[in-house]
């Protein structure tokens, strides 16, 4: 596959390394009143389409950043790939 | 008589001469043979034995799709089993050996099983070796293997070099016959960064093997031109002998490149075969089009062969496969070959058409409405028996037969992404679908047009919309243009022991066994009796298997399906896929900068990871690593032990919110860490469990430098990079690993300090005062070097951590074992390292086995719960703070002599031993010198309140049961003193 990097164009797939679902990005409010419970869906519950897909890519072999890619898991279609740091801020996370 | 079935012409240089050997006979042969052409000019029909039955096979083809003639090629450790003697291109000296038999090819003592084919049929193994269930491993497997399979490995390694590459062009055209031709020079003469690969040796595709006339010379001249002109443009790249083997994602395509295998021997330094990577903005498949059997009773006789075939034979490679042949067909192309091979001289014995209106010729019998219903001949075809359309019978004499039932389009690669080919009944054949990998279209006898003007116009036409030519098209050659209809014919009615899979011995009567059975999927039928799943995946047999099926169950062809092709086109050597990537090239090797030091030393190294570490320093005399080991760790404890601990992983974290950042990376507190101090870290998963340890070194309010375990480097600092910019992406905070960029040395033991106050610049206070347990800081040391110093100790001894710039990590290596000379000083390696921090109950990896929590490991309080940090709210789950959870324990055997084994589980005193009642386990071992018995770390359930308690280590796999006790973790100095010193 080839990952089309926002800061460096189109890359081989073989340069980056897969993490998975990017509703990692949201993780929960520690202090909040049901915590554990939104932890425990945090780390262990997953969606798993048949079709569009957003999902954690890391640019080992390149630059180190984080990207969300939003690909088609039937055809391996990528439609859109995004930094994970401006994804993270849209979503509202800062520090 | 040498080469005694040539015939006139064809595209062989006769003026050299080559020389060969088939299983030890030696034959002659011209440059521009394949094997199986030298094989049949040389009158050799019988080339191999089948897999199950072991019948006597010969050759089918001429291509690639090759399911008989595979043979054993090369010898010593160069022996390649399983090669299609149709696509070895000739070399002078090439040796190759027929398979599957014994004793020889002519007597084969397995043949008897073909006298039991009604007991071997689908499903046999299934139904016969079903019990007694012990049998199967020791009696049934054995002797089947023995029986069946093909070729055989050399058991040798593979002395050739293999290669990868990356290729990227405009279009890639996958085949060189007219459409692939066209279509290159269309985008060639344009501009377009070209890629035209073929699997051949010679470009041009069934032009080379056709007599008719493109333009006005030859078909093989024309491709001969077309060659000529696109070899000069620079935009095009010719890739002869190139396999395009899988249609993979976003326009990435794999390819074999068999740069050596037709020469007798590499050059130096050069790849037998390359694997590329080619990267397309547009592809176009021109793969052409497979000629497709008949069924009828024994077909499988050497000498029975696709009518195209002989063709190829005799008008590419000028030779017959005998000089009185029949042929066999449903449609008018079939005609063409008994044509082609009267013209050249062979008597054509007669064309027996199954249609009643077949097109009758002067020159030759052609028996319309006719079957061929049996053959014979025992290692070869001597007679086709006939059925008349009036019903009679006749036999003909005929030392070869081709078959032509019609041709299918070669769509394997349309089927690559899923895509699934679509039937048209005008061709009575599998055609491309419409769900193509993006960016491929389809050009020629590969998307149904099969007449050669059909093809060269969908070639030019394909290649002008793939690249968005405007214009009009290209001055195409004047070309045949016949129609291309076909009406299908898969198998001679009432035939049984009629072959579909020749290579896997799948006939007609397996295929009704399946369906009697109940096997109604194409991809059960598949299984069942193995039809399509040998080398050749079913290229010439697939379709008729299909079309059986589908009548057998009364419905339409497109409605029973198809199996999915998948890549590889054409079988690919393991070594090519591995390329350079074998034995000590499988991964890099990472060598700490005095890794030469320690050679000298004679070490001997152990692979962490990538890391190539010393594991001790064996001494003259020494006959047992233990002894080694032994002497290092005393040394250590008694003055002063240096080890090179290089390969932990280092991570600069630099700005603003570096400490705020720490702080939730480990579970512990960071933030109020003074500059000048380190910190032991525990960094724990979201999920709660440990991922790793290690010190964090505050060098200056915005600058911490962590350290990680040697094995999880990298993955920890994905992962700081994952909480950096997925989880805080505002926090002003930089990471970058300096694993590399610095050379650290643990100086470990009572006189650790008076070794470094030797190289430590004098202003540098490094006494217990100045610098005392966990201090950090920039120094330099023998005059000016900046080096980085830490007071920690993972041995329990007075002990410090100090680090150079990488290139001057042998240089400090050298100087401290000079300096140390007064000290008796000891390098240790990495065992002396584990059972030091056994004796003093330190966690490593046996620990942090990705299972264990912080409480496990005797740290729970560590868990900050006044901060938000990655795993906190995670660890408190109920179920990870039961009273019995797993604590980490100290392990002494009751009998001073017993030995401890990582691994073995800890039982009650008394009581059952069983997985019921398990009460945890060891997991590290050593000899401990200094308490001069064996100890070992273990997890056990409520361990901190079992101190004292005696217990059983029992290990079911090594037999072994020892009575120990269950003592503190720290065996050596518990309070510490000697770290504080």
């Amino acid at each position: 596959m080839i990952i089309d990097h926002p800061l460096l164009g189109p890359r081989d797939s073989s340069e980056f390394v897969y993490l998975g679902d990017a509703s990692l990005i949201d993780r929960p409010d520690w202090q909040a009143e049901n915590a554990a419970e939104a932890f425990y869906d945090y780390a262990y519950l997953r969606d798993n389409p048949a079709g569009e897909h957003r999902e954690l890519w890391f640019h080992e072999s390149g630059d180190r950043s984080w990207l969300v890619v939003t690909r088609n898991t039937m055809t391996h279609e990528i439609s859109k790939v995004e930094l994970a740091r401006d994804v993270a801020r849209a979503q509202g996370r800062s520090k | 008589m040498t080469q005694g079935n040539r015939l006139s012409g064809g595209q062989i240089d006769r003026n050299t001469t080559l020389n060969f050997k088939f299983d030890n006979r030696s034959y002659t042969a011209h440059p521009g043979d394949t094997l199986a052409s030298a094989l049949l000019a040389n009158n050799v029909r019988l080339i191999g034995r089948s897999f199950k039955y072991h019948r006597p096979r010969g050759l089918l083809t001429a291509g690639s799709e090759e399911p008989n003639g595979i043979v054993e090629l090369r010898t010593g450790n160069r022996q390649e089993p399983n090669t299609r003697a149709t696509t070895i291109e000739m070399f002078d000296g090439l040796e190759a050996r027929s398979q599957n038999r014994w004793p020889s090819l002519k007597f084969d003592a397995l043949a008897i099983n073909d006298r039991f084919s009604n007991f071997l049929t689908a499903g046999f193994y299934y139904k016969t070796f079903m019990w007694p269930a012990a049998f199967w491993e020791k009696l049934y497997e054995p002797m089947i293997r023995r029986a069946a399979g093909l070729g055989s490995l050399s058991m040798q390694e593979d002395p050739d070099e293999y290669d990868k590459g990356f290729r990227h062009c405009d279009l890639l055209i996958i085949g060189a016959g007219p459409a692939g031709l066209m279509a290159a020079l269309t985008a060639g003469r344009a501009g377009a960064d070209v890629i035209l690969a073929d699997e051949d040796f010679a470009l041009g595709g069934r032009l080379n093997s056709e007599s008719f006339a493109l333009n006005d010379g030859t078909a093989a001249d024309w491709a001969a031109q077309a060659v000529a002109e696109l070899s000069a443009l620079p935009n095009v790249r010719l890739m002869p002998r190139t396999t395009v083997i899988g249609a993979f994602d976003h326009g990435i395509y794999g390819a074999v490149e068999r740069t050596g295998d037709h020469l007798a021997s590499l050059p130096a330094g050069k790849p037998r075969q390359i694997l590329w990577r080619i990267y397309t903005k547009r592809s176009l498949l021109c793969a052409g089009a497979t000629e497709r059997p008949i069924a009828f009773e024994n077909n499988d006789r050497p000498g029975i062969m696709l009518a195209s075939a002989l063709r190829t034979y005799a008008n590419r490679f000028a030779t017959t496969a005998a000089q009185r042949v029949a042929v066999f067909t449903n449609n008018d192309d079939g005609h063409r070959t008994a044509a082609d091979l009267h013209a050249k001289g062979v008597k054509i014995a007669a064309v027996i058409d199954v249609r009643p209106d077949a097109p009758i010729n002067h020159d030759y019998e052609v028996l319309r409405g006719a079957q061929v219903s049996d053959t014979k001949g025992r290692l070869g075809l001597s007679f086709v028996e006939i059925a008349l359309a009036d019903g009679s019978t006749r036999v003909l004499e005929c030392g070869a037969l081709g078959v032509s039932g019609g041709w299918n389009p070669n769509v394997h690669l349309t089927c690559h992404q899923r895509g699934r080919p679509v039937w048209n009944d005008d061709l009575a054949a599998f055609v491309p679908g419409t769900d193509l990998p993006p960016g491929l279209s389809v050009a020629g006898a590969a998307n149904g047009a099969f007449s050669t003007h059909g093809a060269l116009r969908s070639g030019a036409e394909s290649a002008m919309k793939a690249l968005d030519l405007k214009g009009s098209l290209p001055d195409l050659p004047a070309a045949e243009d016949a129609p291309a209809s076909q009406t299908p014919f898969w198998y001679v009615q009432g035939c049984s022991r009629a072959w579909l899979d020749q290579q896997n011995d799948v006939t007609v009567k397996d295929v009704k066994l399946s369906h009697q059975e109940g096997f109604r999927s194409v991809e059960h039928l598949k299984r069942y009796t193995t039809l399509g799943m040998a080398t050749d995946q079913g290229k010439t047999s697939n379709m008729g298997g299909l079309a059986i099926m589908a009548e057998l169950a009364g419905k339409s062809i497109p409605e029973t399906g198809t199996t999915i092709f998948r890549p590889p086109y054409t079988p690919v050597p393991i070594a090519t896929f591995a390329g350079r990537m074998k034995g000590k090239e499988f991964h890099p090797t990472r060598l700490t900068p005095s890794h030469y030091w320690a050679k000298e030393r004679g070490a001997v190294f152990v692979e962490v990871g990538n890391w190539l570490r010393a594991q001790w320093f064996p001494l003259p005399g020494e006959t047992h690593w233990r002894e080694s080991v032994d002497r290092e760790v005393r040394q250590t404890r008694a003055s002063v032990g240096v080890c090179d601990c290089t390969t932990l992983g280092k991570i600069d974290v630099q700005g603003s919110d570096a400490a705020a950042f720490l702080n939730r990376i480990y579970c512990n507190g960071f933030a109020k860490l003074a500059v000048g101090k380190t910190r032991y870290g525990l960094m724990l998963r979201e999920d709660g469990m440990v991922m790793d340890d290690g010190t964090a070194a505050r060098l200056a309010e915005d600058h911490f430098v962590v350290t990680t375990t040697t094995a999880n480097a990298v993955g920890v600092y994905r992962h700081m990079e994952f909480v950096r910019q997925c989880l805080f992406p505002d926090m002003d905070v930089q990471l970058i690993s300096t694993t590399e960029a610095w050379a650290q040395y643990a100086v470990a033991g009572p006189n650790s300090r008076k070794l470094l106050q030797k190289i430590v610049d004098p202003e540098f206070d490094i006494s217990n005062e100045g610098f005392p347990f966990m201090a950090c800081g920039n120094i330099t040391v023998c005059g000016g070097l900046r080096a980085r110093l830490f007071r920690i100790s993972f041995s329990g001894e007075l002990a410090f951590e100090i680090a150079v710039p990488s290139r001057y990590g042998d240089a400090l290596m050298r100087r401290l074992m000079a300096e140390g000379e007064e000290f008796n000083v000891v390098p240790y390696g990495t065992e002396a390292l584990g059972v030091m921090r056994i004796e003093k109950g330190h966690a490593a990896g046996n620990e942090l086995n990705g299972t264990t929590t912080a409480l496990n490991l005797g740290m729970g309080r560590m868990v900050s719960k006044k901060k938000d940090s990655i795993g906190s709210t995670l660890s408190e789950r109920e179920g990870l703070n039961e009273p019995d959870a797993l604590m980490m324990v100290g392990i002494k055997p009751v009998s001073q002599t017993d030995k401890i084994t990582a691994g073995g589980h800890l039982m009650n005193a008394t009581g059952p031993v069983d997985a019921a009642h398990d009460q945890g386990y060891a997991t590290s071992a050593a000899f401990s010198p200094a308490l001069d018995c064996h100890i070992g770390l273990g997890l056990l359930k409520n361990g901190g309140a079992r101190m004292g308690e005696k217990m059983r280590l029992v290990s079911p796999v090594t037999d072994l049961t020892v009575e120990v006790e269950i003592v503190s973790a720290h065996f050596v100095d518990p309070e510490g003193e000697r770290l504080r010193a």
